[in-house]
């Protein structure tokens, strides 16, 4: 019954791609994965819809100029179970990911508004721990909390607290940073270990508890990109790989500056933690979610001078470099094995799924 | 797991690579039985620097790939009941049915849950006495004593709201069928290492005898896999045709007695559909008679379901090392991890999955950029 009122109300026929969303006439958890599916939501639904209403670049902020100030301007919404874990909460990512978003297009993060979603039933104690980390982390991450909203849902309608959060940063002039401008030499940088926050939240998820020490990497990233940009490096594009992991975010960029990206396996780093819990679950670090980590593609002459920036900033320590941006396989990322062979790394379907043995 | 690391180090690979190209003289066969064992070769990179005189062909061992259709509509139908609890390994959820995957089913108010542990799904059955709770129980000798357990525990704890939805496959009578097929090419085994853990290594042997071939217990890491291929080609170079186990660390000869002796109470051997090869004589269990109260088919009445295999699909022939992934005319283009025409597409350790994945560089261009 439900297929058939979905179908009454999309006409799946009249829509352009090939292969838009015709294998589900209804959401389904891909769809939020940060990965093929979630893209193609946006490019076949939400675009077509907005339609002139939209000028979105698909990036995860936009760059707009307002009387001679570049403003940097982003919006993300968290509904991460359960709501406090190793090393973090809700209310920690919800700063942080916006923070992350707007620094992530060479914007010094000003001001955030926070929008909370409130289930019926939820603990007025458990909403202030989330409130007081929302402040602490704003705090930290030297952004002022301006304005908001409260709204509450029936009980069963939500899972305790939904958070949305949206900023403004300014950017800095000289400063031009986005997916588009990735280049053949260009040398990919990640920030540090990767895969952490993924293995914290499923480390505590109901049913897949397993002994790991692994906390959340969950971090402002501004003072870190502020560091990169300090050095006058020529920095062409910075992504913080959050859903979908490292692997959809080089597909991203990829796809959009249409380059190659050839990794070498060896050199990512991935703590010993994480690597396990990935192994018992039948996981591969590179499409598992970070939250305090960025990705770098930068100008090949300016590579060492980021990466020993990168390296004495307290959160990237265990930056390196993991490949570089190729002419070859334009759109496709490589890595090359600790063996010696090689493999595609392809963007995530939708969701990571553990394997059956 | 520090040991890991140890059976992942290049040098060492490089030196057992350096001795199986040694030894190749010939052109040889040799099918890697488990979908793990085949995600791991595509994964690294291994097939890229054996010898080209070697052709891995990938085998049956895959439990998602090989669950029939018809068993997968079970799990549809019975998971969109309302009442039910439906859980599920994670990589069951994207398999297509006839027409929809459990994801689906989810999306539209199924009650589906993944867990990592048969046991998980008996706690929630103990949590949820006035729902039916139901686990999807498949796969190999490897996941079945698991799932004999969660049986016998609940038969043991009077929980009557939980059942199985059994399709549990063995691996010998494949091999069997395997080395019977007129098509055969295959020239040695590396066998299941997981499987041999539970199983022991007895019922190897005499396959080995009947069918002429080596058969290598090998494990899953990169060193693991060339040792098995090395002590393979060895055998075939040297013309014999033995059971040796290169994975001392996990398998014993007699196996895992506890698992057997559970396996043996709560299962019969009968024969198994496996998708995309048919029905295979002794291949598979079912709940014995003393726990039939707890199958899920009977408490559920699903039969008589319509199912309906792409006609384009070659997955069968995957399966049995008949064709490479890339060799169906639909991989790529018609059938992709998106939207997957057979399991070996959809699933983690599906051949077809792990071609697509990783390997789509080294194939024709209209192939590797569908």
């Amino acid at each position: 019954m439900r297929e058939d009122n979905a179908a009454a109300t999309f006409d799946m026929d009249s829509w352009v791609c090939p292969m838009p969303l015709r294998d589900s006439p209804t959401i389904v958890m891909g769809h939020g994965g940060g990965g093929a599916m979630s893209g193609e939501l946006i490019e076949h639904l939400f675009l077509p819809a907005f339609g002139a209403a939209a000028d979105a670049g698909m990036g995860d902020s936009a760059v707009l100029s307002l009387g001679g100030v570049r403003l940097a301007f982003s919006t993300d919404s968290f509904v991460v179970k359960p709501l406090v874990f190793p090393g973090g909460s809700i209310g920690d990512l919800a700063v942080n990911g916006t923070v992350n978003d707007l620094a992530m297009s060479g914007a010094r993060p000003i001001a955030l508004s926070t929008a909370f979603i409130l289930e019926e039933g939820t603990a007025l104690a458990e909403i202030a721990r989330v409130a007081e980390a929302v402040g602490t982390a704003a705090l930290a991450a030297g952004v002022t909390l301006v304005t908001g909203d409260t709204k509450v849902v029936d009980s069963g309608h939500g899972d305790g607290i939904f958070i949305n959060t949206a900023g403004i940063g300014v950017v800095d002039d000289g400063v031009d940073i986005r997916p588009q401008r990735a280049r053949p030499g260009d040398v990919v940088l990640v920030s540090g270990d990767i895969g952490v926050h993924g293995v914290a939240v499923m480390s505590c998820r109901e049913g897949l508890e397993f002994g790991t020490t692994v906390c959340s990497d969950t971090a402002p990233l501004n003072g870190l990109v502020a560091a990169m940009l300090a050095t006058g490096a020529d920095v062409h594009v910075l992504r913080d790989p959050t859903r979908g992991g490292v692997a959809a975010t080089l597909n991203e960029i990829a796809g959009v500056a249409k380059v190659g990206v050839a990794l070498d396996e060896r050199k990512l780093p991935v703590p010993d933690a994480v690597r396990d819990a990935c192994g018992l679950l039948g996981l591969d670090p590179m499409y598992v979610a970070n939250e305090g980590k960025l990705v770098a593609f930068v100008a090949p002459e300016d590579a060492d001078r980021v990466l020993s920036a990168l390296r004495e900033h307290p959160l990237g320590v265990r930056a390196e470099a993991i490949g570089v941006c190729v002419e070859e396989h334009p759109g496709m990322v490589v890595a090359r094995t600790a063996l010696g062979g090689t493999r595609v790394v392809d963007l995530p379907a939708g969701e990571q799924l553990p394997r059956i043995c | 797991m520090k040991y890991l690391d140890e059976f992942s180090d290049p040098d060492l690979a490089k030196k057992l690579l350096d001795q199986i190209h040694a030894a190749t003289s010939h052109r040889w066969a040799i099918m890697e039985v488990c979908g793990g064992q085949t995600h791991s070769i595509i994964r690294h990179g291994i097939d890229q620097l054996l010898p080209d005189a070697i052709e891995m062909i990938h085998g049956p061992g895959c439990p998602v790939c090989v669950t029939p259709l018809e068993v997968i509509d079970k799990a549809l139908e019975i998971a969109a009941q309302p009442g039910v609890i439906f859980c599920s390994f994670g990589d069951m959820l994207r398999v297509p049915g006839s027409e929809r995957d459990l994801f689906r089913v989810k999306s539209e108010g199924g009650d589906v849950r993944v867990v990592y542990s048969p046991l998980d799904a008996l706690t929630i059955a103990r949590e949820n006495p006035d729902r039916q709770v139901v686990f999807f129980g498949i796969g190999f000798e490897t996941t079945a004593p698991a799932n004999a357990m969660t049986v016998y525990q609940a038969k043991k704890l009077g929980i009557e709201n939980f059942s199985l939805l059994v399709s549990h496959v063995l691996v010998p009578p494949a091999i069997a069928a395997i080395m019977e097929s007129p098509s055969c090419r295959v020239q040695g085994f590396l066998a299941a290492g997981h499987v041999c853990s539970v199983m022991g290594t007895e019922e190897y042997p005499p396959l080995a005898d009947k069918y002429g071939v080596p058969m290598v217990v090998t494990g899953f890491e990169p060193l693991d896999i060339l040792e098995g291929i090395r002590r393979t080609v060895t055998q075939l170079e040297d013309g014999r045709h033995e059971l040796e186990n290169a994975y001392p660390r996990a398998v014993r000869a007699e196996g895992n007695a506890v698992a057997k002796a559970m396996l043996t109470d709560v299962f019969d051997v009968t024969d198994r559909a496996w998708r995309g090869i048919g029905v295979i004589p002794s291949s598979g269990w079912r709940l014995s008679d003393r726990y039939r109260a707890y199958d899920a088919e009977d408490r559920f009445s699903v039969s008589d379901l319509h199912t309906a295999e792409s006609s384009i699909c070659r997955s069968g022939e995957v399966l049995q090392g008949l064709i490479k992934p890339h060799e169906c005319a639909a991989f790529g283009k018609q059938c992709t991890p998106r939207n997957p025409l057979g399991a070996t597409m959809v699933s983690s350790e599906g051949a077809c999955a792990a071609y697509y994945l990783y390997r789509r560089l080294d194939l024709p261009a209209e192939v590797a950029h569908a």
